[in-house]
């Protein structure tokens, strides 16, 4: 049997850790999730030198803070799968901020290999390294590469090999933090003995550090421990103490002592006479990111993509729609007419599916032209741009991109707010995302637009809606500055990725990511939604079979929205059937047309037909174009769906803002489509009386 | 010393001074960004964000943050 070898590589976020990783494990790879989190983990396999290698490619990441998930979950690999070697990507061009990261990983008492990454770009730029001797200070092999030229890879896996059978003295230089602090973790690191399960998993020297850094998630691990309360006594003890010496919280210190570490070691083993080049990258982005062109540019890719989603998207569609058709009829044809099995399957499953299925095609879409955007660098690009306009309602760059997200559905794009790093920008970004109208309110859009207004104005009726969630979204986050979150935005920092050709094979991996929570999402709560609407308007059974126009005034869902129809009629749609697609729309906005669909009855005619020949007991017709307008606008503002709601709840930790983001959207839908109406109809009949 | 959202593209500068809370100086350390570095400025959208070059790395910096910190143009 051959000898196993399990590597991880870590590393800074474009230090051409994919690269090498892609070098070193060729085509065998597996893609799937970190347990418990949606944090993309890839594996490789490869053989070498008679070991059967597994390669772990760790996400990118500055630090090993709790303060991010990507963080969290790299650190929590290494020290909970233990990898036999961690190869530590390095961008040479940028040492010390590099560095960073690998002092903090050679604390985690692994076995490491430091590689000298993207060597050739440094050299370019006028350094010199000493690598044998920064391999000295340190204390950890480091090896050369270029990870574009595949040079370096073979005496890379020959040090990571040479480490683990013991033939290289490893010894990793630890960082002196200065007489008081290392007193402190002396003291932490005594007591701790007292806890030897926790010892046996985490380096005692780690835990005592990140104590009195007061890192989050181990504070939580001690605190469950026996003598969890004794531990952390003695850390606030000594970090009180610090704080006394320094000035400062240890917190703040120990990090100046990584970094002085750090260019000690620098200053020794560089010799500088650096020039800092123009790349491919910056040519390109003389005009992307250009003051004048950066912003047109901009628009008019966006408008490219959503132009693309809806062409391309629309076949798929409408081949969804017909093949559920299509199983419907099959499936309905083994049962007798009119019973109600055969409702049960037909309208509810059946059609319960299929009302899910028909939107995929929009999503998979949209994230599969962000993930393009994103893999080639882009993505970034638009945070820079939009920054300036971001900054005059209240945010930064960075919540430009998960709100882009919302186009395509709100989980995500929620989720997606992780990366902003303050807490009241962050919650800002998700009161409002919701306005950012999804893939899913689509559909009840076309239904309405196709029925009661020309072709021709068609396409600029649906572009008005977009912009109008913009504007509420922008109003409203400007409002929410200035009331509830004052003060300014954290300042924005961001890395901008070199622009690279995106690969199928990535751009597919994130589309899928994205797309999944999507598909869960559907797969559960909005089938359940549907089963429920139909058990609504299905109960209790009336006598007179095949009437289904008064089976569903009778039953529960008839009784439930002939109740709250009041609410509706100033805004021009005071009517039952509308209020129950409504109540359907909180589960899944999807489903507001899938009910009105079950509603009137497909069978006869076109459900087009039916709403435009829809009448009031009073015989006046139901829908014009301005009460079909008034709806959308109510579709477009009100509760967001039931998996946004729980979303929210999730990210922000309290039932306040999932509560709060409910009861505001609603009640500004109601308002804005009211004062629509309203103010349409007074000048309508305006104008009539003038006798045009 | 003038603070980096005076420089215009294409100018070069060592970093002096960064000014602001230990938190925003330890997210730009970890971005490569401290005193003593060289920089180049890649591109900018005056009043408005930045494009640093900061060796192989560009990075973006808010106007606010900009103006925070203090270079010495080489």
């Amino acid at each position: 049997m051959s000898k196993k070898l399990k590597i991880a590589i870590a590393g800074n976020p474009n230090s051409g850790k994919t690269t090498i990783f892609n070098n070193l494990t060729g085509a065998r790879q597996h893609v799937g999730n970190y347990p418990g989190v949606t944090v993309e983990k890839i594996e490789g396999y490869s053989k070498y030198a008679g070991y059967h290698l597994t390669i772990v490619d760790l996400p990118g990441i500055y630090s090993l803070t709790a303060h991010s998930l990507d963080e969290l979950v790299a650190r929590n690999y290494i020290l909970d799968e233990k990898p036999d070697v961690v190869i530590d990507i390095v961008d040479t061009s940028n040492l010390e901020r590099n560095l960073y990261l690998s002092t903090q990983l050679m604390e985690l008492g692994v076995k490491m290999v430091i590689a000298l990454n993207m060597w050739d770009i440094a050299k370019n730029l006028g350094l010199e390294i000493d690598h044998e001797r920064l391999s000295q200070l340190l204390g950890v092999p480091c090896v050369p590469t270029i990870a574009t030229k595949k040079e370096g890879m073979d005496e890379l896996l020959q040090k990571v090999i040479a480490l683990h059978e013991g033939k290289i003295f490893y010894h990793p230089t630890p960082i002196n933090y200065g007489r008081e602090i290392e007193e402190g973790i002396s003291k932490i690191e005594e007591i701790l003995k007292l806890e030897e399960p926790l010892l046996k998993r985490y380096p005692s020297r780690w835990l005592a550090v990140k104590l009195l850094e007061k890192d989050e998630d181990i504070y939580e691990k001690v605190k469950k421990t026996s003598s969890g309360e004794r531990i952390l006594q003695t850390a606030e003890k000594s970090i009180e103490h610090l704080k006394g010496i320094f000035g400062e919280e240890p917190e703040a210190v120990i990090p100046d002592k990584r970094y002085g570490f750090i260019s000690g070691a620098c200053s020794t083993v560089i010799t500088r006479s650096y020039e800092l080049r123009h790349t491919l990258s910056d040519k390109i982005d003389r005009i992307f990111l250009n003051r004048v062109l950066g912003l047109p540019i901009f628009f008019f890719l966006m408008w490219i993509m959503f132009k693309a989603i809806f062409r391309l998207s629309e076949p798929f569609t409408q081949g969804i729609e017909n093949l559920m058709t299509w199983i419907g009829k099959l499936v309905g044809s083994f049962f007798p007419e009119g019973s109600i099995i055969k409702s049960l399957i037909v309208d509810g499953i059946i059609g319960g599916v299929g009302s899910v299925l028909t939107f995929v095609p929009v999503i998979f879409l949209l994230f599969f032209f962000i993930a393009i955007l994103e893999d080639s660098g882009y993505l970034a690009r638009a945070a820079f741009l939009m920054d300036r306009i971001m900054n005059r309602i209240g945010l930064h760059g960075r919540s430009f991109i998960p709100l882009l997200l919302g186009f395509g559905c709100n989980v995500p794009a929620i989720m997606a707010t992780r990366v902003i790093d303050d807490r009241k920008s962050r919650l800002i970004t998700i009161l409002v995302n919701p306005f950012m109208s999804c893939g899913a309110r689509l559909p009840v859009y076309t239904l309405f637009v196709g029925t009661f207004f020309s072709p021709r104005q068609a396409g600029n009726i649906l572009f008005s809606l977009y912009l109008l969630g913009i504007l509420v979204a922008m109003g409203m986050s400007y409002l929410f500055r200035r009331l509830m979150f004052k003060g300014e935005s954290a300042p924005f920092v961001m890395e901008l990725p070199p622009y690279r050709l995106p690969t199928l094979k990535g751009v597919l991996i994130h589309m899928w990511e994205r797309g999944v929570v999507y598909l869960k999402k559907a797969g559960t709560i909005i089938f359940a939604g549907c089963m429920l609407i139909w058990f609504l308007s299905h109960f209790p059974p009336m006598p007179e079979e095949g009437n289904s126009k008064i089976q569903l005034e009778k039953s529960y869902a008839g009784k439930i929205g002939k109740f709250i129809t009041p609410v509706f009629k100033p805004l021009g749609f005071g009517e039952w059937k509308t209020s129950i697609a409504l109540i359907a729309g909180f589960i899944a906005k999807e489903l507001v047309v899938g009910t009105l669909g079950t509603l009137y009855g497909k069978e006869e005619t076109s459900l087009r037909e039916m709403l435009k020949n829809d009448v009031y007991p009073d015989g006046s017709k139901v829908w014009s174009p301005l009460s079909s307008y008034s709806f959308l606008i109510f579709i477009l503002l009100y509760i967001p769906c039931i998996a946004t709601i729980a979303v929210i709840y999730r990210e922000t930790q309290s039932l306040t803002w999932p509560l709060f983001t409910a009861f505001y959207t609603t009640a500004l839908a109601w308002i804005t489509s009211f004062l629509f109406y309203q103010t349409g109809k007074f000048l309508l009949s305006f104008i009539d009386n003038l006798g045009f | 010393m003038v603070p980096l959202s005076l420089l215009p593209p294409g100018k070069e500068a060592v970093i002096i001074e960064i000014r602001g809370g230990m938190g925003w100086r330890r997210r730009l350390m970890e971005l490569g960004l401290m005193e003593g570095m060289k920089i180049k400025v890649i591109q900018r959208l005056f009043p408005g964000p930045v494009v640093i070059a900061v060796g192989n790395a560009r990075v973006v910096l808010g106007f606010g943050m900009a103006q925070r910190i203090m270079v010495r143009e080489v």
